[in-house]
């Protein structure tokens, strides 16, 4: 009864707050907009280095937001690695191994690399870019994790910490050294826009990749460690 | 009215749909749907909206693809607190819940 | 006309996958409806002329989140039927390897 009637509840206010919600869009697209932001970018294209306007959005004009996203991504990374249960990332016991997997991924693995680097190199003119490259080469990685392909830059060393940490570093790196040289936080030098904003987007790949991979492969709790620890007392 | 705006509203739709999973339902990982589902519905309100009043605006579409990633690394590290949660507890929902074990006070 | 036709009929398939999602009663079918809402968001940021947004959510939305949920419900399915076991029979507990 209680149940019912608070269900009752929460769906009338639920109900509420969407039609406030779809109130409020009525009301602001009723206004014309004033905003001036695509005529700004469309005016300054020319200056950003690459032809796609999202691109240059992300990499150019907004990269601070792009920077703390990657940042954000690396904290989630790492506290997804200290929360799991398993001693090493890489651990056999949690590979599944099944040939029916294996004969598609001699054919699925390759192809998803190339096109995790066509996503990537795409990204200057068209469609594409960064994160999806990331996402694409995540999901190779998650491939290779079910089928059993041993992964051995999972181990915690060098190469993982290097892989999570690597965008986050050279992106700032890129913002400190144009403070150095004069300029504002994260302005590219004028002569050197494309070649610094592939580069970014090279290293940003791989650590979106890395820290997904990361975060799903650390998932699985493997109580063989502890088992009394699970028991509900 | 164009179709931009029909999705921005579709968005406020989704909006109410996941806040009442978000606190409705009990198992964690239900929880956590509904919290994908309104992050879907503000984003799209988030391209949509602007793109009524003056047309495909790359601003707003790059700033939804930035937290498109978060939101999947949010979900990843998610699913890994509820994983070791249930390792901890054997439960499936907060304490205190109407599905919890112990049968807390609604 | 036909665009409205396609623009309201992926709005209500989204509204409805999005509530099968959240109040199916397996929640091994609530996980496959919400992936197939992720792939028709894909279709609405094409609708929304957002292809980057559609193809980072055709590969984040249907790719990782699908494996990444599937993992976490077979899991806490296996680990319920063994908790239900163990409470059921306590000598087994020794005896339930991993």
């Amino acid at each position: 009864m209680i149940r019912a009637v608070r269900t009752c509840f929460i769906a009338l206010a639920c109900i509420a707050f969407s039609a406030v919600l779809a109130a409020s869009i009525w009301a602001i697209a009723g206004d014309p907009g004033q905003g001036t932001l695509p005529q700004l970018l469309s005016e300054n294209m020319s200056r950003s280095g690459v032809e796609h306007p999202v691109t240059a959005v992300l990499l150019n004009f907004r990269s601070y937001d792009t920077l703390l996203e990657i940042g954000v991504l690396v904290i989630a990374g790492i506290a997804g690695i200290s929360m799991s249960k398993t001693t090493s990332l890489e651990d056999p016991e949690l590979r599944t191994s099944d040939p029916l997997l294996y004969a598609l991924q001699r054919w699925f693995i390759p192809l998803m690399l190339v096109l995790a680097g066509y996503l990537l190199w795409a990204g200057a003119d068209r469609p594409g870019g960064a994160f999806q490259a990331g996402a694409v080469l995540a999901a190779t990685g998650v491939l290779m994790r079910l089928g059993g392909i041993p992964m051995d830059f999972l181990r915690p060393g060098l190469l993982l910490r290097l892989g999570l940490v690597l965008g986050f570093s050279v992106f700032l790196l890129a913002a400190v050294v144009s403070v150095i040289g004069g300029d504002a936080f994260l302005a590219y030098p004028p002569d050197m826009t494309k070649p610094l904003i592939l580069v970014i987007e090279s290293v940003l790949t791989l650590s979106i990749a890395m820290v997904l991979l990361a975060l799903f492969v650390s998932a699985p709790v493997n109580d063989a460690e502890d088992p009394e620890e699970g028991d509900p007392s | 009215m164009t179709s931009y705006l029909l999705y921005a509203l579709a968005g406020a739709a989704l909006c109410g749909i996941g806040l009442f999973g978000l606190l409705r339902l009990s198992h964690l990982l239900r929880k956590l749907l509904a919290f994908n589902i309104m992050g879907s519905g503000v984003f799209l309100i988030m391209v949509g909206l602007p793109q009524h009043q003056s047309g495909p605006d790359p601003v707003p579409q790059a700033l939804v693809l930035t937290g498109i990633v978060v939101a999947i690394a949010a979900t990843a590290l998610a699913v890994v607190l509820i994983r070791r949660y249930y390792h901890q507890s054997g439960m499936t929902s907060l304490e205190g819940e109407a599905g919890s074990r112990e049968g807390g006070p609604l | 006309m036909t665009d409205w036709l396609l623009d309201g009929l992926l709005v209500l398939a989204l509204l409805a996958t999005a509530a099968a999602a959240l109040f199916s009663r397996d929640l091994f079918r609530a996980v496959v409806v919400f992936i197939a809402f992720g792939l028709l968001m894909a279709v609405a940021w094409v609708r929304l002329q957002a292809p980057d947004i559609a193809l980072a959510e055709a590969a984040i939305g249907a790719g990782l989140t699908g494996v990444l949920l599937l993992d976490a419900v077979s899991h806490l399915g296996n680990k319920r039927q063994k908790a239900l076991r163990k409470t059921r029979d306590p000598d087994e507990r020794g005896s339930d390897p991993s």
